[in-house]
């Protein structure tokens, strides 16, 4: 299979509000919002597992609610709110959810963490009281290898008690 | 005790919370340049040319090198140096690589991939451990080992098994097959490799530093203090990263060819064609027991399908038959491996290291063995646990053994015993154990295998060690160690790991070596800084702070390091292949499975898992836990779903959405249990945690499932139509099993025997 490499690709500036920060990048139009965020802004915190949708590694939220930043297009995202792992402490004050994963050993290698710390930080806002299956239900869509998932849910839930 | 056997958070648990863990990938250097892999599309087939010049041509690209460029054959055994970096004469499975470029973005890279012509001669490839015991239509996959495309043949025989099977009232045979599969670690390989005034750097997603270190010296044809090899945060590796990579060595070239640094992170396909995992094993298994289902004697077989290349195979295959005897005291023991080279993905070491497979099948066999003789499976297996302070008849040195405490507590809580029948549903009860480290390196060498250093100044705690932390927390664990002997939190303590140009010698993460090798070393080093604190604080010591001890010891000795270092102590067996299985102590684990199977679809549906682990003594138990937990995991991703399989020579489904691995909503509960034996030999007594608790599941689960369901699944992985044909079988009057048919022949060299230790030393 050959690919068609053009050098002149277009190119487009967008205005991307990122953990409430206004920034402008010049990208190829067809440059994925995971791969602007990480190499065009520096914003490395989001992982990548497959760069085909299938992992929940590269989750990000948009407007509150968790997008796979491998499979989103920038140039659909002008004005949108778009959440990362960089913005879910408030300064050096870490969420709930990020205090509750360090505290129970939920992040192991801790490559899958930021997805998943940000599809059940919707979650919580969603839903501040969810059951073990409801938890379940909202993070099936990020795959972590390390864990079993088990101080994952007990971390949601020791953060979902701490917020109330 | 002040902080070991406290659940304290890891002490890199902030970066990796906060996504400022900085992994391979992540690393952005000025002026990088990226690299793309050529990669056969051919499982088998010579290389008659390779035309790199349109590819040069494409602006943009900086550098295309192919296998004349990096001619050196390298392995990570010494004795299986067999693989090249890139490949310009022979391909042996798709995947293997040919050339590679370096260009000013990815997408160029990949297209200049696509400029290079490549002429082949196909040739017949080998896809099974059958067709590589044949002759070859063509040619031999490798031009060593044999006959045919065996790589390797063992037979070792301990004790008198003829007599053994003699003096049995009942001896049984069966044979199993455990499929292979993956390590599937979230983070896809990446390195990144710079040459700034004639010395290499490389940052790696990599287990083993000091594995890849020698690599890159070899064919790099550099001294290794002209290199410098650092891990990154580490994305997942689970043996998976415990061998040289192509990528690695690839980038270090590109990088001196174009003085600029050079990055290549593999796609996910690539990783599943990286692979070195689970290896698919045949095996067949014979064991004689007295009336009261006492062993009296074993004889085991095993056939791995090895993929194209050597990877750590040799060790694979004494890995299949070492471990038998550390969990049931075998009097007599019989064991013959061979492992054969296939036209596949090369197959390694992936947590339990070639130890899964036969734990899944003796825990199976010994069930039938048992209602052969009348009795009940796991009162025949305690029947036959190891003790403590033994030797096994292969000369293995068991220490600390927790076996009966594991058993007892799991059968407790699970109810095991006074379980109620009701249809479809079933419990299995099966039990491991694992290496605390190989006693053995890699290559042979005298050097400890865990150095640690420690400097004190300005009432700052530095550690430095050659370990890597691949998640499972081996900084904590040695933050925690010196953190106790200095009387600090871990979080004050500093770490300098897994970089070879500052940190002294350690083999890295595999082989669940590192809380015990890693551990004594640091505990070494930390008693020795202890000391000095003490002396020169004197009377004073239990009245000043940590840091006012320090500033007192520099003035008295000058600047203050210590270090330490820890060798396993040499209990290798008489006999040559002993240094395949011996390890300063063993871990143990039990395990029960409760679960419902569905007789019209054959789907299992895991209600809860029950595990208890002799860790020795639980330095840090949430780490413990989740170690135990993660292992459970994966045990029951091989168990259900995880295969590794090929067709035509690709991959049938080289995607995580295909292959298939447990996700949230498929993860039942699990209750742990941590069993605490004081290994004497472990720092504070603690063994390893890694790698034992993933062996128990596979076998539990299809002890469960025939419990529930009365047909035996005797092979891994249990799906559905597995299920459904053997109770199809059942219900047809055949043997209610599925599984596979027979064992091949195999040409095993004749056993050499070994005489056994003596029984009471």
């Amino acid at each position: 299979m050959k690919r068609e490499v053009s050098r002149d690709v277009e190119r487009v500036v967008l205005t991307l509000d990122v953990n409430g920060e206004k920034r402008d990048v010049l990208v190829p139009s067809h440059k994925t919002l995971l791969e602007v965020l990480r190499e065009d802004m520096q914003l490395t915190g989001t992982k990548h597992g497959c760069e085909l949708g299938e992992c929940g590694t590269c989750t990000v939220l948009v407007d509150g609610k968790p997008h796979l930043s491998c499979l989103a297009l920038p140039i659909q995202l002008e004005g949108r709110a778009i959440t990362t792992i960089e913005g879910m402490a408030h300064g050096s004050e870490l969420h709930p959810l990020q205090v509750a994963f360090a505290e129970l050993g939920a992040a192991q290698c801790g490559y899958c963490t930021p997805g998943i710390l940000l599809s059940a930080r919707a979650l919580l806002e969603e839903n501040p009281r969810p059951s073990r299956d409801e938890i379940r239900e909202a993070l099936a869509g990020n795959l972590c290898r390390c864990t079993g998932y088990i101080k994952i849910l007990e971390a949601v839930e020791l953060a979902a008690g701490r917020i109330q | 005790m002040r902080v070991v056997g406290k659940p304290l958070p890891k002490v890199d648990a902030a970066a990796k919370v906060t996504g400022r863990a900085m992994y391979a990938d992540d690393m952005l250097l000025p002026r990088t340049l990226h690299c793309k892999i050529l990669r056969s599309p051919h499982p088998h087939a010579r290389i008659l040319a390779i035309d790199t010049s349109a590819a040069r041509r494409i602006p943009g690209v900086q550098a295309v090198i192919t296998g004349i460029d990096l001619p050196i054959k390298f392995g990570i055994l010494p004795v299986t140096q067999d693989e090249r970096a890139l490949e310009h004469e022979k391909v042996r499975y798709v995947g293997d690589p040919i050339a590679a470029v370096a260009a000013t973005d990815e997408e160029i890279a990949a297209a200049a991939c696509d400029a290079i012509e490549v002429e082949y001669e196909v040739l017949e490839p080998v896809m099974s451990i059958e067709a590589a015991l044949a002759e070859p239509n063509d040619e031999r996959i490798q031009d060593y080992g044999g006959p045919n495309n065996v790589h390797k043949l063992v037979a070792l025989e301990f004790g008198d098994v003829d007599e053994g099977f003699a003096r049995a009232d009942k001896i049984r045979e069966d044979v199993f097959f455990f499929q292979g599969n993956t390590h599937l670690p979230m983070e896809q390989h990446s390195a990144i490799a710079t040459y700034v005034g004639g010395r290499v750097t490389l940052w790696s997603s990599t287990q083993v530093v000091h594995y890849v270190h020698r690599a890159l010296s070899k064919v790099l044809e550099l001294p290794m203090h002209r290199i410098r090899v650092i891990g990154a945060a580490h994305g997942g590796g689970f043996g998976g990263k415990t061998d040289p990579f192509a990528h690695e060595i690839i980038v270090c070239k590109l990088a001196m060819l174009t003085g600029r640094p050079v990055k290549c992170t593999l796609t996910r396909e690539e990783v599943f064609y990286a692979h070195r995992g689970r290896h698919p094993v045949l095996m067949w298994v014979r064991t004689g027991a007295t009336k009261d289902g006492r062993i009296t004697a074993m004889h085991f077989r095993s056939a791995l399908d090895g993929g194209a290349y050597g990877s750590y195979g040799v060790a694979s295959t004494f890995y299949t038959g070492a471990l038998q005897p550390v969990t049931y005291d075998i009097p007599a023991y019989r064991f013959e491996g061979c492992r054969v080279f296939t036209n596949k993905p090369p197959c390694g070491p992936k947590r339990g290291h070639g130890t899964p497979q036969p734990r899944f099948a003796i825990e199976l066999h010994l069930e039938k063995l048992a209602a052969d003789l009348g009795l009940d499976g796991a009162d025949l297996k305690r029947s036959n646990f190891v003790k403590p302070n033994t030797r096994t008849v292969n000369w293995l040195r068991v220490t600390s053994c927790g076996l009966e405490e594991c058993t007892e507590r799991v059968m407790d809580a699970s109810g095991y015993r006074t379980r109620a029948r009701r249809p479809g549903h079933g419990m299995g009860f099966a039990i491991s154990s694992y290496l605390s480290g190989a006693g053995t390196a890699i290559y042979w060498n005298d050097m400890p295998h865990s150095e640690v250093q420690i400097k004190v100044d300005r009432g700052g705690v530095t550690v430095y060690c050659g370990a890597m932390d691949i998640g499972q927390g081996s900084d904590s664990v040695l933050a925690t160690i010196v953190a106790e002997e200095l009387g600090l939190q871990p979080s004050d303590i500093r770490l300098v790991t897994a970089d070879t140009d500052t940190t002294p010698i350690d083999l890295g993460s595999y082989s669940s070596r590192v809380t015990f090798m890693a551990g004594n070393a640091a505990l070494e080093a930390a008693r020795k800084m202890r000391a000095m604190l003490v002396e020169a604080a004197g009377d004073r010591i239990d009245q000043i702070t940590f840091e006012e001890a320090s500033i007192l010891a520099e003035a008295k000795f000058g600047t203050l390091t210590s270090a330490g270092s820890y060798t396993p102590p040499k209990i290798a067996g008489p006999y040559k292949g002993s240094g395949v299985g011996p390890s300063p102590a063993y871990s143990y684990s039990a395990c029960v499975v409760d679960l419902d199977a569905d007789a019209r679809t054959g789907l299992v549906h895991v209600n809860k898992i029950w595990i208890a682990h002799d860790v020795g003594r639980a330095i840090n138990p949430l780490l413990v836990e989740g170690q135990v937990e993660g292992s459970v995991y994966m045990g029951l991703g091989e168990a259900l779903m995880e295969e590794q399989v090929f067709r035509k020579g690709l991959h049938k489904w080289p995607s995580m959405l295909e292959y298939k691995s447990p996700t949230f909503l498929d993860m039942p509960d699990v209750q742990t249990f941590i069993v605490e034996t004081n290994d004497p030999e472990g720092p504070y007594g603690a063994k390893e945690a890694g790698q034992g608790p993933l062996l128990p599941v596979p076998p539990a689960v299809c002890l469960a499932l025939h419990d529930a369901l009365g047909v035996w699944i005797d092979e891994i992985p249990v799906t559905p139509e597995k299920v459904v044909e053997a109770l199809r079988r059942k219900d047809k009057g055949e043997p209610p099993r599925y599984g596979p048919p027979h064992f091949p022949d195999i040409p095993y060299p004749p056993v050499i025997k070994v005489q056994p230790p003596p029984r009471d030393s």
